[in-house]
């Protein structure tokens, strides 16, 4: 037997799973408080006895981490203009795994500075203007970001014909500061990857020391990344394959969280019905977004906020739960998020899963495209935003408030296209399939050193519903 | 119609694209529900050969995309097409927007069958100068016309 342990040290419990490569079984699972604010290698200790006890050994062939603990990797960025350098810049952070807090653009103000001072990001990424175009904003955001009294790191990866001088402005107002490739080049083009390697390289640098993660790194025999960047690689591998061992194909999965949800398309996403054209840049086959205002616990006050902007009264109709009990939920989710609507708060567990529905449907929303017809003299043509996902075949749902619910079929419903989606891009008819062993984040760590064995145990291990 | 030939009398003044140097960036393309794409292809292949950085939003453009590619590309110019009729509808504050965007300098030049039928051209281009707009061309207009417009109005003073 040849044992990895990969371990999950998230914000409250240090998860660590047990697999055996030879036979590309899970063989064991613990998990232990998180023991970040005194030394998080106790809790890993815990958790790793635990695992000794159930299979009778000591001895691991590797160990491999990811790390979401301490806030887990927390990033603003900026560009130029909304649609083009801005969501390049908040896509490229979405893909290596942060938290992306706020993305923001065009010149930054001071009330921005104030609230960029507030978040207190681990990283910033900085970028506007395409090669050879708009310097200013760079430049200006650059003195903006320099004059904020915090130490956080600086990623600049807009137009090169500015970047060395906005990196100098960075420098002088000590900001620890990287220069890379511009995520979109050229008008419409992304290049989101040289942003992504560098935020990676951050995080392995700085990141992990400052989150106090130091302690474990050293007994880890590959870098600690951050936990959405090894569900982000295991759903790659999911839906491409890899060593003869063939993959789903395209595929949405959702890992519903306490404080963020976050969203995953491996599809792509060009037009699937004729006379469509792409309005916008061209989004990348795998796709990553995060959103901080729609989770079940820390959340959970947020998400109530956008259901109210809807239409409320259909929230209490449609899921048959009462003004009185969602009141109360959110007051005892509160008080404390590590509440389950178990025992005696069974009687929540309605409300609960009302909004882990409500929490799929905005970010399903947020992720995939739409469609608008445009009619022309040359006949009635599609224009589409976003990528086209009505074909991915499966969507995948992870987190405890999807697959401890009763009817988790109910909750992922809301991933599919209705007919109230209106003109959203959403899947037409997937296959729903739920990660019941919660593997998604450890097998991304395994699919590393062995992709094929933590492809054959993510499809064994799925729950189809 | 311009000749299609005429193309190779075209002067290459600069290597296609080098930010290095003081390249004029033009934003280019067919504006509104228009899907007229031939006049556009010529367009690019010319201003391109005549050595200007063309950032070409091909057919169907909306104000907002020529707008939001000229701030990103700190473009000197916008050079729109129509060829469907509806140029006046679809042209219509587009100088006001890029008032809006800061773009305040910004060259806009317009060209096609911008109206319906038979209309007198001096009408026509008074129509569209007073929209804001720097240059306006009747159907027919070679090329070279608005690149020889483009060098002068573009010159450093």
């Amino acid at each position: 037997m040849k044992i990895y342990l990969l371990t999950d040290f998230g914000s409250t419990y240090t998860k660590v799973t047990a697999v055996d490569i030879d036979s590309a079984k899970i063989v064991a699972f613990a998990k232990a408080f998180t023991t970040i604010e005194t030394d998080v290698r106790l809790g890993f200790d815990a958790a790793k006895n635990e695992i000794a006890a159930q299979i009778g050994h000591t001895d691991f062939a590797k160990s491999l981490a990811a790390s979401s603990a301490a806030g887990g990797l927390k990033m603003v960025s900026s560009g130029l203009v909304p649609d083009l350098t801005a969501k390049a810049s908040r896509l490229a952070a979405a893909s290596a795994g942060a938290k992306v807090v706020k993305t923001y653009a065009y010149e930054l103000t001071e009330a921005e500075s104030a609230e960029i001072l507030a978040t207190a990001p681990d990283i910033m990424l900085l970028t506007g203007g395409i090669d050879g175009g708009n310097k200013k904003v760079l430049l200006h955001n650059a003195r903006v970001i320099a004059a904020v009294p915090a130490n956080f790191s600086v990623i600049i990866a807009g137009n090169r014909s500015a970047a060395a001088q906005a990196a100098q402005i960075l420098q002088e107002g000590g900001k620890n500061t990287v220069v890379c490739e511009n995520v979109m080049p050229q008008f419409g083009k992304l290049n989101i990857l040289p942003a992504k390697a560098a935020i990676r390289d951050l995080f392995i640098a700085n990141i992990i020391t400052a989150k106090g993660l130091d302690g474990v790194q050293e007994i880890m025999d590959a870098e600690i990344i951050p936990t959405p960047l090894a569900v982000f690689e295991a759903c790659e591998l999911l839906s491409r394959g890899s060593d003869g061992e063939e993959g789903l194909g395209e595929l949405m999965a959702y890992d519903l969280g306490g404080a963020t949800t976050d969203a995953y398309s491996m599809a792509d996403g060009s037009p699937k019905i004729p006379n469509a054209f792409i309005n916008g840049i061209t989004e990348p086959f795998a796709k990553r977004t995060v959103e901080g205002d729609v989770g079940m616990r820390y959340s959970l006050g947020a998400l109530y906020d956008l259901i109210l902007e809807g239409n409320a009264d259909a929230f209490y109709q449609e899921y048959g739960i009462s003004r009185d009990d969602v009141s109360k939920w959110l007051e005892i989710c509160a008080a404390d998020p590590g509440i389950l609507p178990m025992g005696e708060y069974e009687k929540y567990s309605d409300v609960d899963s009302a909004f882990a529905a409500e929490a799929l449907r905005i970010s399903a929303a947020r992720h995939a495209g739409f469609n608008e017809k445009v009619y022309t003299p040359a006949g009635e043509m599609h224009s589409q935003s976003g990528k086209d996902l009505t074909q991915a075949r499966y969507v995948i749902g992870s987190g405890g408030a999807v697959i401890n619910a009763p009817n988790p079929r109910a909750i992922m419903a809301n991933t599919a296209y209705a007919p109230r989606d209106g003109n959203a891009l959403k899947p037409l008819r997937p296959t729903m399939l739920l990660d019941v062993q919660n593997c998604l984040a450890a097998m991304g760590l395994l699919s590393r050193f062995h992709p094929r064995a933590a492809l054959q145990i993510m499809k064994n291990s799925f729950k189809e519903v | 119609m311009a000749e299609i030939g005429k193309i190779e009398d075209v002067a290459i003044v600069a290597p296609a694209y080098d930010e290095e140097e003081d390249v004029i960036t033009l934003v280019l393309g067919v504006i509104g529900a228009d899907v007229h794409a031939v006049g556009n292809k010529i367009l690019n292949y010319t201003l391109t050969k005549a050595g200007f950085n063309v950032i070409n939003l091909g057919v169907m453009v909306s104000q907002k995309e020529f707008v939001e590619a000229a701030i990103e590309s700190d473009a000197n110019a916008i050079i729109v097409s129509s060829m469907y009729g509806h140029g006046e509808i679809d042209c219509k504050g587009l100088r006001e927007k890029c008032d809006e965007a800061g773009l305040y300098d910004i060259l806009m030049y317009v060209g096609g069958n911008l109206v319906v039928g038979k209309q007198d051209f001096a009408q026509v281009e008074k129509v569209f100068l007073e929209m804001g707009f720097n240059r306006v061309y009747p159907p027919g207009t070679d090329p070279l016309v608005a690149i020889e417009h483009l060098r002068q109005d573009l010159a450093p003073s």
